[in-house]
């Protein structure tokens, strides 16, 4: 009897031991399921507002697409950085989703570069969405001349905002240069004021990013990203010069965006440089008035530019369900889909031909600049436009060692190296 | 033949644990260090041997030398304020309190919570706003008519801050070891000490403190070991901030932020000889000992 036990004992041990070394064994191809009525899209939108958008535009989905079944794959966290991590997993193990999302722009580079992703050039050329969205757009999409996503929301992020009530009480009018707000800056300093407030690192690198554009010009500041504009140059280290006097007459906290753009409404500082979701934040959470209880106004030096960030959907190689997947890319394309999504997030939608009456408020003026022939459109460093992902993580690490010796011409060397070393 | 009947059914039954831990934790240290000699980037696997070209840039990067002084920092704090406090805990509580064994919870229910939520509140308790704002620490400093700003994202030692939740975390842990090596310290050596005349301070000088010092290296190389990989807690306090970075965080930052996979598996493996170098030394020290018994 005895003897029989151990016999069932080392059968059992063996049998685990070989079960644990199968997985490793297996193939990890990823299978094609044409025949299977599903789409599955992964996104990072769990939060207020995204959600209700994402659900919005699935619902649209469904009625469009009777009968196919809609796997919702969202991992929170805002920008998107828990989700990149369980989306680099899923790609390297080949199971790609259907479609995900991504920042528009460069942010996708080290995708293509792996031959992750479809060249959806066809898509646009198809369905005439190339005369649907700016031509500026279009051209910050596309990526050694094709075209990897489709933009479903744009965010600004070259705007200030501020209380009016409160700058009437310290007597200034909202700056239109920088030089303005340093000289305000000694006026406000006498009422105990400070000019600015900024928070966590990455709130810093986005005021960054548009005081080099206001102090640069579009030009010059689209330049820094392509090679075209020398980092090394004397008006870009006198850029990062205004910004260290910048960072002087701010109170600079260590907080995400809320608590800082907070200080802001306490009277503790007189601006924050902030993208347009700050106008969800201060019309929902705190709900103030647009033009009474809050104002905002393009960042010195920016008026008629649009520095945009994008979310958008790809189409991943060998997608499980292609057919259903192009189906989604249709779907965020279209005004519908778009007019659905972008008053629910708090952002304007990419189309040209969107309903203006469905957006109020701030989104009403948003809108109109961003259909307004004359606006140029640049893109956001900080939210992946421009820069690929080694690059951008390359000036992150830059900007670590610039707040803690403010040495301009050292940064602007550092990054003008990452640039060349990332270009690669 | 005689022999495989001895041995062979117990390793059997021990090499699922062999197989999954060989495979999960041994050839993933070892493909790491190898990474880590290549210039991978992004999700193309590169294969060219480039030596270690990866760990010559890291000695030379700034910010690995301004993380490495926080780390150091980090661990001084870390470590010398949880056995200071752990220690003082333990010997009140040798001493004979009422509920002793609430107060032993007490001290240690700090440990059980994770390290990402020990961060959030500490987040909100350190915050080193002024005026309205005020909340935390500053609130009770407030009273005394002090502001500390010592912890904010402009001084060189905020991470000498992120170290307070650490050690609060641990101290009470800390606590349980030298409790249990206090307790471990027979009663009649104390007795015989007395005896023979010696004070109070005078036995736990020359009784007590010779017979804790395993107990004290244990809790060294534990902390020490924590005090290196600590990542959670202070990406839950200050994500990306450069006051406050440590090597374990640069880490992944550079993977899984620029793509940077050698650079990221250089940074790991230079921790993990760094963990290595406490921990093999006690484990050789402890399994001589044993031996020796």
């Amino acid at each position: 009897m005895a003897e029989i036990n151990r016999r069932q004992l080392l059968a059992i041990g063996a049998g685990v031991s070989a079960l644990a070394v199968l997985p490793s064994c297996s193939p990890s191809q990823s299978e094609q399921k044409p025949d299977e009525k599903k789409v599955e899209v992964f996104s990072w939108w769990s939060g207020p507002g995204e959600q209700e958008g994402l659900d919005a535009l699935t619902a649209n989905f469904k009625k469009n697409n009777p009968g196919v079944e809609f796997v919702n794959a969202a991992v929170a966290g805002g920008s998107g950085t828990q989700a990149r991590s369980v989306l680099a997993a899923r790609l390297q193990g080949n199971q790609p989703p259907d479609s995900y999302q991504l920042h528009a722009g460069l942010e996708a580079a080290d995708d293509i570069k792996a031959n992750r992703l479809e060249d959806i050039t066809y898509l646009y050329e198809a369905n005439g969405w190339k005369s649907k969205f700016p031509s500026g757009l279009i051209e910050k999409l596309s990526i050694g001349g094709k075209i990897y996503a489709v933009p479903v929301n744009i965010h600004r992020s070259n705007l200030m905002w501020f209380v009016p009530g409160k700058l009437q009480e310290w007597g200034i009018t909202p700056a239109k240069t920088w030089a303005e707000v340093l000289t305000q800056a000694t006026a406000l300093a006498a009422k105990g004021v400070k000019a600015l407030s900024v928070g966590a690192p990455w709130t810093q690198l986005h005021l960054l990013e548009n005081v080099l554009l206001g102090e640069l010009g579009t030009a010059k500041y689209n330049g820094l990203w392509d090679g075209k504009t020398d980092w090394k140059g004397a008006d870009v280290v006198k850029a990062l010069d205004t910004f260290k006097s910048l960072l002087a007459v701010s109170v600079v906290g260590t907080d995400d965006w809320q608590p800082t753009l907070d200080k802001v409404l306490g009277g503790q500082a007189a601006y924050h440089v902030m993208g347009d979701w700050a106008a969800g934040y201060l019309q929902g959470a705190k709900a103030l008035k647009y033009k009474t209880g809050y104002d905002v106004t393009a960042s010195p030096g920016t008026a008629g530019v649009y520095n945009f960030l994008a979310d958008s959907f790809t189409l991943p190689k060998g997608a499980p369900h292609k057919v259903y997947a192009e189906a989604w890319l249709k779907e965020c394309a279209s005004v519908e889909g778009q007019d659905l999504f972008n008053p629910l997030k708090g952002s304007v939608p990419a189309r040209l031909d969107a309903d203006k009456s469905k957006y109020k408020d701030y989104l009403a003026s948003a809108l109109q600049d961003w259909q307004n022939q004359s606006t140029v459109v640049v893109g956001s460093l900080v939210h992946g436009v421009v820069a690929n992902n080694a690059f951008k993580s390359e000036i992150e690490k830059a900007y670590g060692i610039f707040v803690q010796d403010k040495d301009s011409a050292k940064f602007a060397a550092a990054v003008s190296k990452a640039y060349t070393d990332t270009s690669k | 033949m005689r022999g495989i009947r001895k041995w062979g059914p117990g390793l059997l039954l021990v090499s699922p644990s062999l197989v999954a831990l060989g495979l999960f934790v041994y050839f993933f240290i070892g493909w790491n260090a190898k990474v880590s000699l290549t210039e991978s980037r992004g999700y193309v696997i590169d294969d060219r041997f480039v030596g270690l070209q990866q760990y010559k840039r890291l000695f030379a990067d700034e910010t690995f030398h301004n993380d490495v002084r926080n780390l150091a920092i980090f661990t001084v704090v870390f470590i010398c304020g949880s056995l200071l406090f752990g220690l003082a805990l333990a010997l009140l509580m040798d001493k004979g309190v009422r509920g002793e064994n609430a107060l032993r919870s007490i001290y240690l229910f700090p440990m059980a919570i994770s390290f990402i939520a020990t961060g959030i509140v500490w987040r909100w308790l350190l915050n080193s706003d002024t005026g309205a704002g005020t909340t935390g620490l500053n609130d009770v400093l407030g009273l005394a008519g002090i502001h500390s700003d010592w912890h904010n994202a402009q001084s060189k030692w905020a991470v000498a801050a992120i170290a307070l939740p650490a050690g609060w975390a641990l101290s009470g842990y800390v606590m349980a070891l030298f409790l249990a090596g206090l307790r471990g310290v027979p009663e009649e050596l104390r007795e015989a000490a007395r005896v023979d005349g010696a004070s109070e301070t005078k036995v736990y000088w020359h009784v007590v403190r010779p017979l804790l010092l395993p107990v004290l290296m244990s809790a060294l190389v534990i902390l020490a070991h924590i005090s290196l990989k600590t990542f959670d807690l202070i990406w839950a306090i200050a994500p990306l901030d450069p006051r406050t970075e440590t090597p374990a965080l640069l880490m992944y930052r550079e993977a899984f932020r620029g793509g940077f996979y050698g650079r990221g598996a250089a940074i790991a493996t230079i921790l993990f000889f760094g963990i290595s170098l406490l921990a093999v030394p006690y484990i050789w020290y402890t399994m001589r000992k044993e031996r020796g018994r």
